[in-house]
């Protein structure tokens, strides 16, 4: 079943066009990775999902995105509902000015959820989730930027679990992290999958390669080739995959 | 060779700019230097108006009165010696104009050449009198005992209610009032400031699409340049009748009045300072909160405003600093009645407007000019109160990144 789904998407930065009629779609509870060279327009694409984009000025996207069946670019989309749907975790860890606690509950409270319980038990369970809470469980009320990078970027997983979005986009998650909390976090996404469609894009080949199902490799705003991962790092069909995942450029 | 020159360039500018820095800090503290050593010499003062002698028979217990004691007994609130320590019996109050109503203008002489000599009889006769005239008549064998006025105190000083700086025959110099009507007219400012000055910042820096912001916010530094006697009339012609006429007032110069004027002159400073603030709120931290499904407001109030929210107290702390210090505007707009404000809709007269009224009548070095030196020093004080705050605050927020 198809949780994400794209017909023919063409975006414009002004006069630039930086996805060209990309047509795909990922999987439920599979881990899909998007890799390509800098610029290639992997994270646009991604930020396409969570309607992220709309804060650019001078932004145009044409064509269809379809989550769960639903055109989330219709104007009767609420763009607040979409987002409680599709989570998402940045580049870097972006914790707020608050308490670890108050950083996971944030989604809910501006939900409206107001039952204190409630709350509690569903940050203990995205911490947990997010393999954060043994760390944290006795420094709730401290500040998010006492903790280190790794464990600040699990923090923000748990942020983004607590709403219980049913796709989870993670772009590049690990790229600011040392090999040790990248290794956390990646053995995180595989526990993840069971219960969340994963879209993540990567700079890493080593890590598609690790923890996806799906890669698909773009190339100057095109999507070149996409298939299962083993496929695609074994038998690539297209030469620039090719090339590229042989380290000749990118 | 040319090397040379390069360095001799170099040491020429670096020597320069020693100098210059040099001299501006001595500059600034012989200011200051200045401004305390005119001020503090309230306190060694005598609180007798220039070049008048207070006297009473030589017999009479009370040697030494406070300046608010003479003014109250010249008010006749005091009437009776055993209310400053004294024996119980009524004050006889006399001041040089009364004097025809003891001698004829014959026993005076044509010039007042026997004045003096009339003035120490009577004081001699009179043991309940308390007399009250200009030095150049005091006679040479005086029998009365001249009266010392308690110096200035402190306390009596900053907790005084009157301000009476040039009244015969004690000066009153209680500045509670002026430093209340400072106050008073700055919370006011504030009040009206911060709320504008927060809700154009929000609109700037998060809605307002860049094309506008672009063209209002050099606008609105603008403000900050013109003069502020020039919001001063505006405030007298514009806001003054209007006040007057909204709240049925007799006269429309009031703390209001000078409140507003107040504000829209910190509202530069409050938009300005609080939107760079609030620009600085990561890009990344917003769309995190976004991509929770915050909608802009609870973007706004819940990750922009507490992310810069020590930029906002420092904008806030700027303004209110404008505010105290500011002097023409006020002096225009208050009415400068020297009596403790309790609502906004009476005339206040603050600090700054007070030093600017009063300095070009009081003789240089007397009580009256060394008192608005002291309450420049108040002033002083305050701002530098204020500054030290927004180091305080802004040191604090490096603390946080």
């Amino acid at each position: 079943m198809n949780s994400v789904e794209t017909k023919d998407v063409h975006l414009y930065y002004g006069d630039f066009h930086a996805l060209k009629g990309i047509t795909m779609a990922m999987k439920k509870n599979q881990v899909t990775a998007f890799i390509g060279p800098s610029g290639c327009g992997k994270s646009t694409y991604l930020r396409c999902f969570n309607r992220m984009n709309d804060l650019i000025d001078g932004v145009k996207i044409e064509g269809d995105i379809l989550i769960d069946g639903v055109d989330i670019y219709k104007t009767n989309i609420q763009v607040d509902d979409l987002r409680k749907h599709v989570g998402m975790v940045f580049q870097k860890p972006n914790p707020f000015p608050k308490s670890i606690f108050e950083n996971v509950a944030y989604g809910l409270r501006v939900n409206g959820t107001k039952d204190k319980a409630f709350i509690e038990e569903r940050v203990e369970r995205s911490l947990k989730q997010a393999a954060l809470w043994d760390e944290v469980k006795d420094k709730l009320k401290k500040s998010a930027f006492e903790l280190s990078g790794g464990q600040q970027q699990r923090l923000c997983i748990a942020r983004a679990l607590a709403i219980e979005p049913s796709v989870l986009l993670m772009d590049e998650p690990t790229s600011a992290l040392d090999p040790l909390s990248t290794a956390k976090t990646e053995e995180l996404i595989h526990q993840l999958k069971e219960n969340y469609t994963i879209v993540i894009v990567t700079h890493n080949m080593q890590q598609a390669g690790r923890v996806s199902d799906y890669t698909a490799f773009f190339y100057l705003g095109e999507l070149v080739e996409y298939a299962k991962t083993k496929t695609l790092f074994t038998n690539p069909k297209d030469q620039r995959t090719q090339n590229y995942i042989t380290g000749r450029f990118g | 060779m040319k090397r040379y020159f390069h360095n001799l360039g170099e040491k020429l500018i670096e020597g320069l700019i020693t100098i210059s820095g040099t001299v501006t800090s001595i500059t600034v503290l012989l200011i200051v230097f200045f401004l305390f050593k005119e001020g503090l010499g309230i306190f060694s003062q005598s609180p007798v108006a220039e070049g008048s002698v207070i006297a009473v028979h030589q017999n009479n217990p009370v040697k030494e009165l406070k300046a608010a004691e003479v003014k109250e007994i010249f008010d006749q609130n005091i009437t009776n010696w055993k209310e400053v320590g004294g024996p119980n019996a009524p004050i006889k109050l006399f001041s040089i104009d009364d004097i025809t109503d003891y001698y004829t203008e014959e026993q005076i002489g044509a010039n007042f050449e026997h004045l003096p000599q009339r003035l120490n009889e009577l004081v001699a006769q009179e043991p309940n009198m308390l007399a009250f005239f200009p030095e150049e008549y005091l006679a040479k064998d005086f029998k009365g005992h001249r009266i010392e006025l308690a110096n200035v105190s402190l306390g009596d000083f900053l907790l005084g209610r009157q301000w009476y700086p040039t009244i015969q025959p004690a000066v009153q110099l209680g500045v509670l009032s002026l430093i209340l009507g400072t106050l008073w007219v700055s919370l006011g400012a504030i009040l009206i400031a911060l709320p504008l000055g927060l809700a154009s910042a929000i609109y700037l820096a998060e809605i307002a699409n860049p094309k506008v912001r672009n063209i209002l916010k050099p606008v609105i530094e603008l403000l900050a340049g013109i003069p502020s006697v020039v919001y001063g009339f505006f405030g007298l012609v514009v806001i003054v009748p209007l006040i007057q006429d909204v709240f049925g007032l007799p006269v429309g110069e009031t703390a209001l009045a000078g409140s507003i004027v107040l504000g829209i002159m910190a509202l530069p400073t409050i938009i300005s300072v609080s939107e760079d603030a609030m620009r600085t709120t990561p890009r990344a931290m917003k769309e995190a909160s976004l991509a929770l499904g915050a909608n802009k407001w609870q973007t706004i109030y819940k990750v922009i405003i507490p992310y810069s929210i020590s930029g906002i107290s420092t904008a806030a702390i700027l303004g209110i600093g404008r505010a105290i210090g500011e002097t023409m505007a006020v002096l225009m707009v208050t009415g400068n009645a020297s009596v403790i404000p309790h609502t906004f809709l009476e005339p206040v007269r603050t600090i700054p407007a007070t030093i600017a009224a009063e300095l070009g009548e009081a003789p240089q070095g007397g009580i009256h000019y060394q008192a608005l030196f002291a309450l420049g020093c108040i002033l002083f004080l305050m701002t530098l109160a204020i500054n030290l705050t927004v180091d305080f605050v802004s040191a604090k927020k490096k603390e946080n990144r």
